[in-house]
């Protein structure tokens, strides 16, 4: 864990109200790993007052990189800022992903990476570390499933697709992909698999997509890691904010998570 | 020039008057990749119950104007439990440890408490939590004169270590408990506790944290913070540790001038976690560019 100063490489739209940080983090990208977050200062006055806690998306070199969307007035100010300007971040904070356990303990392995909205953004650097494994000869398929509202939240296909992902997208209004929700397309997906190869859920999205995940998971006996998300203050573990209910008890989603494994939430 | 920080509040000496604020740091292991804890003038634990409390349901936070709403419920491990996980892990640091308590009940589990903990060496005081709004009681003891002289009283009579009792500023005149307080042995009083407050969702018409009421903290108290200090300074004695919204060296400031011998930094620890060693070094070049050899010439210095 680090408290830097990152000076901005870029930090552009994308799309819609999606934009794309790119800083210069070199202690930070040397330990990040897919799942683990940043606790970014967007403003030097006390509005806001808090920083905004986001996913890493990508880590190039000496380079973090962050997909956020506009939302509110944190991610509003953050959008405001360009090249050059230093922003003071914490990182990489959290328990990511865990993938190589699996890696190194199969031959082979289909993994679902399954992203609600702006919850792709993690999946995008899980994804690429996923690809480095491959590209070391091992036999891992990863597929990508992208939910959202309609056709303009549908982000980061072709990166998926740049790493050798395969592709399906689900919008709520059909006007792209199937139409529905991401968990029915899972299903769809999951009732005409032929289990060849071991299968594992990384998910993150909104809170009731990863609730009918986690049932999905249990139902087929498949297991799901999820990220999840929650109002945090300080992001190290030490206010107690940002608590969720597990099996364990009451468990910090900034130290203890972002990433649990599904059968561990209480969902109510 | 020569600067001198140091401070004492009852039998307790400080090399320097800042530390940071019970539930805001934790049990300072949180910290300590982001600063040389061994330079704090003192670590105030996040409050600690005899017995493990699981605390309030989520949301527990909010975002509200130059500020934020907690109602954590004084989550925390129990007394047991502290004593053999987060305390190993204090003592280390080197500097002195000042244990926030609370009772979930009456009386005679404060006293039990506060028995069991005048036994352990290195624990350097206590601070008597009379003020969390946030467990489900008719009133806070801090709000009210008599019970808060009961209290403090009784527990004097249990231990000889400093006694800090922590004041609400949820009180028509916080100056009346303060002086309660002195008069039953407290050594020194901390204030302020979180305002209480509320903040809605309209989109949904819910509470935006899951106890409708939270704690109010951050640079939005401030003021209510210093005017507090000062009024509590012209009617007691004892030191005054301050607190409230102190994000800054000029924000610490305030505080002394307005009355208090130490100060806590709080919530400003989520934001930027090296922020009390900054003031510290504040401190010492506001000293030095005014002249001031001694930071106890500047408590309660404030030109009316």
């Amino acid at each position: 864990m680090f408290q830097i100063k990152g000076k901005i490489l870029y930090n552009k739209k994308v799309k819609g109200s999606y934009f794309h940080l790119a800083l210069e983090a070199p202690d930070i990208a040397k330990e990040s790993l897919p799942g683990q977050f940043l606790n970014i200062k967007v403003s030097n006055t006390y509005e806001p007052l808090l920083r905004r806690p986001l996913s890493i998306h990508s880590v190039r070199g000496r380079n973090i990189e962050v997909l956020y969307e506009v939302v509110g007035k944190g991610t509003k100010v953050l959008s405001e800022k360009g090249p050059g300007e230093v922003l003071d971040v914490i990182g990489p904070l959290g328990n990511g992903f865990t993938f190589n356990s699996w890696a190194h303990g199969l031959a082979g392995s289909r993994t679902i990476l399954i992203g609600g909205g702006m919850g792709v953004a993690p999946l995008v650097f899980l994804a690429d570390k996923i690809a480095g494994l491959r590209a070391r000869g091992t036999k891992f398929k990863a597929q990508v499933l992208i939910g959202a509202k309609t056709k303009g939240n549908i982000i980061c296909e072709k990166e998926f697709k740049d790493l050798g992902c395969s592709v399906k997208s689900a919008t709520d209004d059909g006007s792209y992909g199937f139409k529905g929700r991401i968990t029915d397309l899972l299903k769809n997906i999951l009732r005409s698999a032929s289990y060849d190869l071991p299968i594992t859920i990384y998910a993150c999205g909104p809170r009731l997509m990863l609730k009918e995940i986690s049932a999905i998971s249990r139902k087929y006996g498949i297991p799901a890691q999820i990220s999840l998300e929650e109002h945090m203050a300080c992001g190290i573990g030490a206010c107690l904010g940002c608590v969720v209910n597990t099996k364990q008890g009451l468990r910090r989603v900034c130290k203890d998570g972002p990433v649990f494994n599904a059968d561990e939430i209480n969902w109510k | 020039m020569q600067t001198k920080l140091s401070v004492s509040i009852g039998k307790l000496k400080l090399k320097n008057p800042v530390m940071v604020a019970s539930g805001t740091f934790g049990y300072a292991e949180e910290f300590k990749d982001f600063i040389d804890l061994s330079g704090l003038g003192a670590i105030v634990t996040k409050t600690v119950t005899l017995r493990p409390r699981r605390g309030n349901p989520p949301p527990r936070t909010c975002e509200t104007p130059a500020g934020m709403l907690n109602s954590i419920g004084l989550e925390n491990p129990g007394l047991e439990s502290f004593i053999h996980d987060k305390l190993p892990v204090l003592k280390k640091i080197g500097i002195p440890i000042i244990m926030s308590v609370a009772s979930e009940g009456d009386l005679e589990e404060f006293i039990e408490l506060v028995k069991r903990l005048d036994k352990i060496n290195e624990i350097a005081a206590l601070e008597l939590n009379l003020s969390c709004p946030n467990i489900k009681r008719t009133g806070l003891i801090s709000q009210d004169p008599e019970a808060t002289y009961s209290l403090v009283k009784a527990v004097r009579k249990k231990t000889k270590k400093t006694l800090i009792t922590k004041l609400t500023p949820n009180v028509t005149d916080i100056t009346k408990i303060a002086k309660q307080a002195q008069a039953a042995g407290s050594d020194a009083v901390s204030l302020i506790n979180t305002l209480t407050g509320m903040s809605i969702d309209v989109n949904k018409r819910t509470p935006k944290v899951a106890c409708i009421i939270g704690g109010l903290s951050g640079p939005a108290i401030r003021p209510v913070a210093v005017r507090m200090v000062w009024e509590i300074y012209r009617e007691i004695k004892i030191p005054i540790i301050g607190m409230g919204g102190i994000m800054d060296t000029a924000s610490a400031l305030e505080f002394f001038i307005a009355g208090a011998s130490a100060i806590s930094v709080g919530t400003a620890n989520f934001i930027n976690p090296k922020v009390s060693l900054e003031i510290i070094s504040g401190l010492k070049q506001y000293l030095s560019r005014n002249k001031i050899r001694d930071i106890n010439q500047l408590i309660g210095s404030i030109r009316t």
